[in-house]
Order: structure tokens, then C-alpha cells, then sequence
């Protein structure tokens, strides 16, 4: 069984639609990669998947033993957290603020998950720093320890590599890859910058008016994949 | 100098001192828990609102002359925290004109109630100081029924507990509240918590410093370790120690200069925040 299906899913706020006829499935150990447009949805495919918006049409089904509440979640970059003073092991360690239920301390395990997060994060000299004052590839490896210590299963990553230069965007795709490839964490990946973001995909779900699901072969072959790829050629200024 | 002493110690013998700076103290203590909070999330305007209402539930209680009014002040306040949190999260009513309704209209009520009661069943001077009192908490603290000083020592305790007891959810919950939603924290529940130990300290806070104040005396301590700590941790337990440092200064001062005891605690509050800036403007200085 897929780890996760959608079927004839809609989705959209108040009533109003913004996507319809999503279906896809996704088994263990999948790389999904989401493309499509600014305000296609894709924001809004991912909190509907994580439970936080509820579908105007459809269903999502989990399988294979996961529950909803064991996704890992990077969230599209706020502004909200700018000034919220708290350092890096708080941040990394409320990632187990889920798994603890009800019971109001952490234990020594998430304690323990925690730190052995950071290590694989490579960030566990930043643990007293304060989170504000990181850089920006710096503080997404903080919000990834964070999501890791939620899930040991699948991760939902909303565009992780927007606003980051060149060289860090590859050493955060490279993370995503490893976590992937060497500890079986099914990713499911929003990105803007297609070429980069879909080399390591199994998969691409392109959203917008047509709505694309398939490896990424078929995705390169397609038409959607064709114009879009084309698209987003065109950043530098002449259409 | 010597005069000074004499008359700290001539007020310390009275029985009313006693009870109140100890229960000022806590007071100072619990109000600046949440100050990160409020100050960072949507709770902010929920606390302003909120003030304005146990003023109005103030304004019941004194003309129905009840002999201690904190309790009906009390369950007022987290009745009304607990609807402004619903309409926060229902999208028909924005959460910002509910909070302005809601606060305008209490304090308007509060007031007109006030005149409208035969000047008899108004406790102790004319209506304006009795209105200004509550505003500005002129005396309050130090003129509160043995009962009610008791009650407010308690109150504090159990808003100290509850906080300790909740401090990692109400982290989660403040931080990120999608991400915890989530994940699986019952980010619902723990909202509801909030908005009820907000309604205990604003009630608490409005008899050490009189409604208008409340904010100050919650939000300033927040404010002021945030220029120089960094950890949510250092931040909670800063605030915490400044804040009662502020009160003790405050209520002292008071005493000895005759000053209103809220808006004396509330300048001592201004006076650290200005302090804190300095230091943390040098301390980021030196780093660079
Ligand atoms: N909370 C919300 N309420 C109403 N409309 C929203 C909300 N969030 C996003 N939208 C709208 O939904 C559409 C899709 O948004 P989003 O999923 O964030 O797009 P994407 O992530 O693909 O850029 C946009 O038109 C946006 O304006
Ligand atoms: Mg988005």
C-alpha cells in the first residue's frame, strides 16, 4: 500500500477552489519533487496533507502505518519568528513538543534524538546560539533538525532553498538527497527552481492549470515540463 | 537617611504592608511570564482588550458591592478570553475589530455604570478617584481587602505552576504553531491554556497597577531582556527577575515619596528598559 494516495483531491479556502483533480500516491522512500507557478497551491497542497487547511473535495489516504501527525514540516520562510528569541537546541528540541503527548517535559529520549539531530545537521556548535542571528542556510538546517526529530518517516519541505546563494542551495539539496537516499525518509519537496530541485526527484507533481503527476522522465517529455522548464529559463529579464 | 528607615519601618509595622508587598512581588513575578508571548504573537491585542474588560467587570463588581470583587472580576475575564480566542479563529469576524469591540465597549460600560450607581454604594472617596483608582491603581494594592491580597497571592502561585508545568508547550505553541499543529501538539488546548492564565495575570496585574497600566507591567520586563539575552530560557527567567526587582524598587519608592504605587512601578519598568538598550546596544557594539 502507498505510504500516502490523494484522490480527486480539492483544495482552496473559504469555499473557493484553487486546485482541483489532484491524484497522485506516493510509496516509501519516494522523492517527490511539487512545481508550478506562485500561488498555484502548492503552499496549500502541503497544509492540507499536514492536516492545518481541510480539503474542500477528495480524500487523503495514509498508509503503510504512518500517521498524520509523524510528518516532519519546513515551513515556507515567515517573517513571524524574526525577533523571537530562542536558540538553536530550543528550537530543534520543540520538535519533540508532538511526540511528548501530553506529558509537559521532555525526556531524556528526546533529549537524546535531539542532539544526535544537530549531529547529523552538522549544527551542534550552533546549539547555544541564537536562532536570529544564524544565516539563512544556517538557520534551514535548524528547521530541518527540527522536522527530523518530529519524524523518522517523511518530510515536507516548502521551497527549503528560497533566498539561499548558490553554493549553500547545493549543500541543502545534498542534505535532502542523503536523508533520502541513505535513511529512507520519503521527501516530498516544494521548489521553485526546477531544473536544480527535480534532478533528485523520483518523482514531479506539476500544479496549475494542467495538473502533471509522473516520474521525472516523463516529466522532462511532457509538455508541462516543457513550458514550464521553459518558464522559468526566462528569470534573467527578456521573455 | 535615618528618617527614611523610620518611616519604612513605621509602614512595615502596619498589617496592610505586609500582606501587600509580598503579594506585589508575586504579582510583579507572574505578570512577566507571558511578556514574550504577548509580545510576539496575536495574543498582544487580546491582553490590551482584555484590560479594558475586567475594568468594566471592576466597575459590576464595586456597584453591586460585593466585599471582595476579585472573583467576579476573574471569571468575567476568562470568559471573555476564551470568546475573543473563538472569534480569533473564526475568519467571519476579524480578530482585531472583535478585540476593539469587545474593549472599547467594556471600558465605556465600566464607566457609565460607575456614574449611573448612587454615589452611596461607591466604597471609599468620589467617583473620580474611585475611577481613577481602578485606572491607575493609585493606592490599590496597599488598600486591598485582607481577603482579595490573599486570593491575588494564590492566583499568583498557581499562574507560576501552571506556567513552569506548560513552559515547553507554550514555547512550541509561540514559536511555530503550524509546525506544532503539525506534529501533533494539541496546539488548541494549549492556546485555550494561554488565553486563561493572560485573563489570571491581567486581573492579577490590574490591582497591583491599575487597569491602564497592565500592559506596561506584563510587556516591559519581555522587552527590556530581550535587547540583551538571547535564549528563550535566559529571556523567560530575566524578565522574571527584573520584574520583581521593578515592584520591590516601586513599592518602596511609593511609600517613601507618596507616589502612586502602579505608575511607580511602571516608571522603575521604563527606567530598566532604558538601562537593558543601553546594554544591549554596547554588548552588540563590542561584538562587532
Ligand atoms: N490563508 C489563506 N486564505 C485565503 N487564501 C489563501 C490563503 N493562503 C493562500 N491563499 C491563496 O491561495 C492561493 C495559493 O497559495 P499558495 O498555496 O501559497 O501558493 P504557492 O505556494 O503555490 O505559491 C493564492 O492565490 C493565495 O492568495
Ligand atoms: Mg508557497
Amino acid at each position: 500500500m502507498a505510504l500516502l494516495t490523494c484522490r480527486d483531491l480539492s483544495l482552496g479556502y473559504d469555499g473557493r477552489e484553487i486546485v482541483s483533480g489532484l491524484n497522485f500516491e506516493i510509496n516509501s522512500g519516494d522523492y517527490l519533487c511539487i512545481v508550478g507557478e506562485n500561488g498555484s497551491g502548492k503552499s496549500t497542497l502541503m497544509k492540507t496533507i499536514l492536516g492545518l487547511e481541510t480539503p474542500l473535495g477528495g480524500e487523503i489516504v495514509f498508509g503503510d502505518g504512518l500517521k498524520q501527525t509523524e510528518i516532519g514540516y519546513l515551513p515556507q520562510q515567515t517573517l513571524v519568528q524574526r525577533d523571537f528569541p530562542a536558540s538553536v537546541r530550543e528550537i530543534v528540541l520543540s520538535g519533540c513538543s508532538g511526540r511528548a503527548g501530553l506529558r509537559p517535559f521532555y525526556s531524556r529520549d528526546d533529549k537524546r534524538r535531539a542532539a544526535e539531530n544537530m549531529e547529523r545537521m552538522d549544527i551542534s556548535d550552533l546549539a547555544s546560539r541564537c536562532y536570529r542571528e544564524l544565516s539563512g542556510g544556517q538557520q534551514q538546517r535548524v528547521l530541518l533538525a527540527r522536522a527530523l526529530c518530529a519524524t523518522g518517516k517523511m518530510l515536507l519541505l516548502d521551497e527549503p532553498v528560497s533566498g539561499l546563494d548558490p553554493r549553500v542551495t547545493a549543500e541543502m539539496y545534498n542534505l535532502i538527497r542523503s536523508l533520502n537516499r541513505d535513511d529512507g525518509i520519503t521527501v516530498i519537496m516544494i521548489s521553485h527552481d526546477v531544473d536544480e530541485a527535480i534532478s533528485y526527484a523520483t518523482r514531479v507533481l506539476h500544479i496549475g492549470k494542467d495538473v502533471f503527476f509522473g516520474t521525472r522522465e516523463e516529466y522532462l517529455g511532457s509538455e508541462a515540463g516543457f513550458l514550464y522548464g521553459k518558464g522559468s529559463d526566462s528569470h534573467g529579464g527578456d521573455a | 537617611m535615618a528618617a527614611m528607615l523610620d518611616k519604612l519601618v513605621r509602614y512595615f509595622s502596619l498589617p496592610g504592608v505586609q500582606r501587600a508587598f509580598p503579594a506585589g512581588v508575586l504579582i510583579a513575578l507572574c505578570s512577566s511570564l507571558l511578556g514574550v508571548t504577548l509580545v510576539l504573537k496575536r495574543f498582544s491585542f487580546i491582553g490590551d482588550g482584555l484590560s479594558h474588560v475586567a475594568f468594566g467587570a471592576m466597575a459590576i463588581a464595586t456597584v453591586l458591592k460585593l466585599s471582595n470583587n476579585i472573583p467576579l472580576v476573574l471569571a468575567i475575564t476568562i470568559i471573555c478570553a476564551i470568546l475573543l480566542l473563538r472569534t480569533g479563529q473564526n475568519a467571519r469576524i476579524k480578530g482585531d475589530a472583535a478585540v476593539a469591540m469587545i474593549s472599547v465597549g467594556a471600558l465605556a460600560m465600566g464607566y457609565l455604570i460607575m456614574n449611573l450607581a448612587p454615589k452611596s454604594s461607591i466604597r471609599t472617596g468620589t467617583l473620580a478617584s474611585d475611577v481613577c483608582t481602578t485606572l491607575f491603581g493609585s493606592t490599590s494594592i496597599l488598600t486591598l481587602t485582607r481577603t482579595d491580597v490573599i486570593l491575588c497571592a494564590v492566583l499568583s502561585l498557581v499562574v507560576v505552576a501552571a506556567f513552569v508545568v506548560f513552559y515547553n508547550k507554550i514555547f512550541s505553541v509561540t514559536f511555530d504553531e503550524s509546525f506544532a499543529k503539525a506534529t501533533g501538539t494539541r496546539t488548541g488546548l494549549y492556546n485555550l491554556i494561554i488565553s486563561v492564565i493572560v485573563a489570571v495575570i491581567i486581573v492579577l496585574a490590574m490591582n497591583l497597577v491599575g487597569s491602564l497600566l497592565i500592559s506596561a507591567l506584563i510587556i516591559f520586563p519581555a522587552l527590556s531582556a530581550m535587547r540583551v539575552f538571547k535564549s528563550f530560557r535566559s529571556v523567560t527567567v530575566c524578565s522574571a527577575v527584573l520584574s520583581v526587582i521593578c515592584a520591590v524598587i516601586g513599592l518602596l519608592v511609593s511609600i517613601l515619596a507618596g507616589t502612586p504605587v502602579g505608575s511607580t512601578i511602571v516608571a522603575a519598568d521604563i527606567v530598566a528598559f532604558a538601562g537593558f538598550s543601553a546594554a544591549g546596544a554596547i554588548i552588540r557594539g563590542i561584538k562587532k
